[in-house]
């Protein structure tokens, strides 16, 4: 026994929850999603999941060995990068596009940082990010549900550019056009709810982040129901649910605090009613995360909590 | 329930909660450190070949932050050397070789209002009784509040809020007329009109035996399971919603806190002028008969362990205190010291340092609503400046953040690291 005992510093137990059970619980919770997805647009979800996968992993792995570091894809960060990717893309996005957003999201979104943990962006929509700016036109080509793959325009887009509402049942089950896994905002929301209740994530960012476009995106239809969306088309539409229960949940690249968590959410929440509304896009919540990202740093700076027993 | 902020919930396997108080023989060579309490080491008071009698002073406490110690068995002084130290790592030790039974030790009596804060205070001193919660500060020192600090309430501390240990538990049944004994005394000593004894919730039977034996004239609260409840200034806030200030003491919000097994030292020491020379230590983990143990101090670990079944196949770490908090021992020769609340066998689980994915776990539990966020990563960058401006000297490294870390950061290490950098900067 003598000299075979292991000297550690406390505390001697862990608690269950370690990184890769994190990332498994956001890939579980991401599965009603992704089942919407391949029933809404079949194998063409199926290619772009695979494509994007194929990416994300293939970047983590060749990063570890350019690194000279233990593989680290056992953690699960790139399969949640990769799927996330996918289901922020178009359907009919060809494979090779997916699979180099894949690398980008990876490679460029994360390992030039230093790996999991150290970057800035969320990678998965800097994978998005860059595609838009590479394939501009690919990016926004959409397809209806179904078999046939006919091109329609979104429902935000419609809204925005036709005021053109679509029924709010239809973006509830899912059945518009728009990225792969971003049209079943009841899916999201189901999964979204098991990743917060599970404690995968904490609540506060999408609860300011969708309080904050509902309020904020009433005030306008209030005055003019005509020419602006409701608050519920807002909160269905587009890939705010989302976004909003597993972007901006992205611990990595959103504050620590308390507070800060708050900030993020009303912060990002703003952005997408000014973009949707005012801005040249039809969507905003792409820019609205990684615009937030970029301030992490600085809410987290700002918002230091007075420890206990402090002057309040 | 009344409780504080933060905090965590780790499974407390009080398996030796229904294990009344054994009374271990004492071992035929006991190992008493000269320095087992927090401040000045003591000066041995016996030479090499002299007899001592049980209970009879080995060393002698010089400074005021400072606690005598005491044989527990009588024979003959072999050695003073230095010797394996459970806190310390090695330690100056007085080695007494002797043996026999352990009897009772004589009754007194004792009437807490007749007896003057002073006396009260020598007795204490003399007794060498020291926290027995963990930290091992003098009493005596405690039970002396400056002048412009008036104490307006004792509150006794029976959370035992770490998983495993239940020394305190068994205390509170078996003994509860010298816990109470021992908060009139504190009480008296200090000047403080209100007693209260904070007990975590899943210790009903304990509550009612205190209840009991106070003849209702103390207040027992019960405080939610939680870890670190028992950490004084969570016990604070919870049981008197005040809060100590930063950098302070109990005793800045009118408050002295006492271990539930300090008090029964105290009543002892003052009724029955017997010196702190035995204490309740849980043994378990893996181990063939664990239990609570009223154990001699100076008795090596590996006797206690003896004694409580031996280690178990699969054992692969001994620490001393509990879980959360104890220290990994490196060698079974440690003697049991008077802050030893607990002795556990575990299993070592083999944890990787992943990186932090900022997931903010250890914030959102930190008890003392710190960033151990920051320490990690400035103790990682060597900026010990930016250390104490994030105020890394108010952690009371319980290791909740520890706990709750996914990548299985070893937080505490980096925090112990970056206070003593602080420290000795100054």
């Amino acid at each position: 026994m003598e000299g075979r005992l292991v000297v550690a510093v406390s505390p001697h137990i862990r608690a269950e929850m370690d990184t890769r059970k994190v990332m498994m619980g956001v890939l579980i919770s991401l599965v009603p999603g992704i089942v919407a997805g391949v029933w809404f647009f079949r194998w063409h979800a199926l290619v772009l999941l695979a494509s994007c996968l194929a990416g994300t992993l293939s970047a983590e792995a060749s990063a570890c060995i350019l690194r000279k570091k233990p593989s680290t894809l056992g953690d699960l960060s790139a399969a949640v990068t990769g799927v996330l990717l996918a289901m922020v893309l178009p359907p009919t996005l060809p494979f090779w596009a997916a699979f180099l957003g894949g690398v980008v999201a990876v490679g460029v979104g994360k390992q030039v940082f230093g790996g999991l943990g150290q970057n800035i962006f969320n990678p998965a929509l800097v994978g998005r990010a860059f595609l838009m700016a590479a394939f501009p036109v690919l990016m926004t080509t959409w397809v209806a549900p179904g078999p046939e793959a006919v091109t329609v325009a979104t429902p935000l887009a419609l809204m925005k550019f036709d005021h053109k509402a679509t029924p709010l049942l239809d973006l509830l089950v899912g059945k518009v056009g728009g990225c792969m896994g971003e049209t079943s905002a009841l899916a999201l929301l189901i999964g979204g709810l098991f990743l917060v209740l599970k404690g995968y994530a904490d609540w506060r960012i999408p609860l300011s982040y969708l309080g904050t476009v509902a309020v904020l995106g009433a005030i306008p239809w209030a005055f003019r129901p005509d020419l602006y969306p409701s608050p519920m088309f807002h909160l269905l539409a587009g890939g705010l649910m989302l976004g909003a229960w597993f972007m901006a949940t992205d611990p990595v690249t959103t504050p620590v605090t308390k507070v800060g968590r708050y900030m993020f959410g009303i912060g990002a929440g703003v952005l997408v009613v000014v973009i949707r509304l005012w801005g040249g896009l039809p969507e905003g919540v792409m820019y609205s995360i990684l615009l937030m990202n970029a301030v992490t740093p600085l809410i987290d700076r700002y918002t230091v909590p007075v420890p206990f027993g402090g002057k309040r | 329930m009344r409780s504080f902020r933060g905090g965590v919930h780790p499974p407390y396997n009080k398996v030796t909660q229904d294990r009344p108080i054994e009374r271990v023989r004492p071992p035929e060579r006991v190992v008493v450190p000269l320095s087992q309490h927090t401040g000045a080491p003591c000066e041995p008071s016996v030479e090499k070949g002299q007899e001592v009698q049980r209970g009879q002073k080995l060393g002698e406490a010089k400074a005021f932050i400072s606690a005598p110690v005491h044989t527990p068995i009588s024979g003959v002084v072999k050695e003073i050397a230095p010797h394996p130290h459970p806190v310390l790592g090695e330690a100056l030790a007085v080695v007494v070789e002797g043996g026999g039974e352990m009897e009772d030790w004589p009754r007194g009596e004792v009437d807490p209002d007749s007896l003057e804060p002073e006396e009260i205070r020598m007795r204490v001193r003399e007794a060498g009784v020291v926290g027995l919660g963990g930290a091992a500060f003098p009493t005596a020192v405690k039970l002396s509040p400056p002048e412009d600090k008036p104490i307006d309430t004792v509150i006794l501390n029976g959370c035992e809020c770490e998983p495993y240990l239940t020394a305190d538990h068994r205390t509170m049944l078996e003994r509860a007329e010298d816990c109470i004994l021992g908060l009139r005394l504190v009480m008296r000593a200090v000047g403080a009109e209100r007693g209260m004894i904070g007990v975590e919730a899943n210790k009903p039977d304990a509550m009612e035996a205190l209840r009991h034996a106070s003849d209702g004239e103390v207040e027992v609260v019960p405080l939610k399971v939680k870890y670190p409840q028992g950490a004084e200034k969570m016990l604070i806030k919870a049981v008197l919603d005040r809060e100590v200030p930063t950098g302070g003491l109990p005793m800045d919000v009118g408050v002295v806190v006492q271990n539930v097994g300090t008090a029964v030292a105290v009543a002892e020491a003052v009724r029955d002028g017997k010196p702190l020379i035995e204490r309740v230590v849980t043994v378990a983990g893996e181990v063939g008969r664990p239990g609570n143990y009223l154990v001699p101090i100076g008795t090596p670990f590996s006797y206690l362990l003896e004694v409580a079944g031996g280690l178990q196949e699969g054992a692969s770490q001994v620490v001393m205190g509990g879980p959360m908090m104890g220290i990994a021992q490196r060698s079974l020769e440690v003697p049991v010291v008077k802050g030893t609340s607990g002795v556990l066998a575990l299993r070592a689980l083999p944890y990787e340092e992943g990186n932090c994915i900022r997931c903010a776990r250890c914030v959102d539990h930190c008890p003392m609503e710190l960033m151990p966020t920051l320490f990690v990563k400035f103790a990682k960058g060597e900026r010990w400046d930016l250390l104490e401006r994030a105020h890394i000297m108010d952690c009371i490294e319980c290791g909740s953040c520890a706990y709750v870390c996914p990548a299985r950061i070893p937080i505490v290490h980096y925090i112990k690291l970056g206070k003593l950098k602080v420290r000795s900067l100054k």
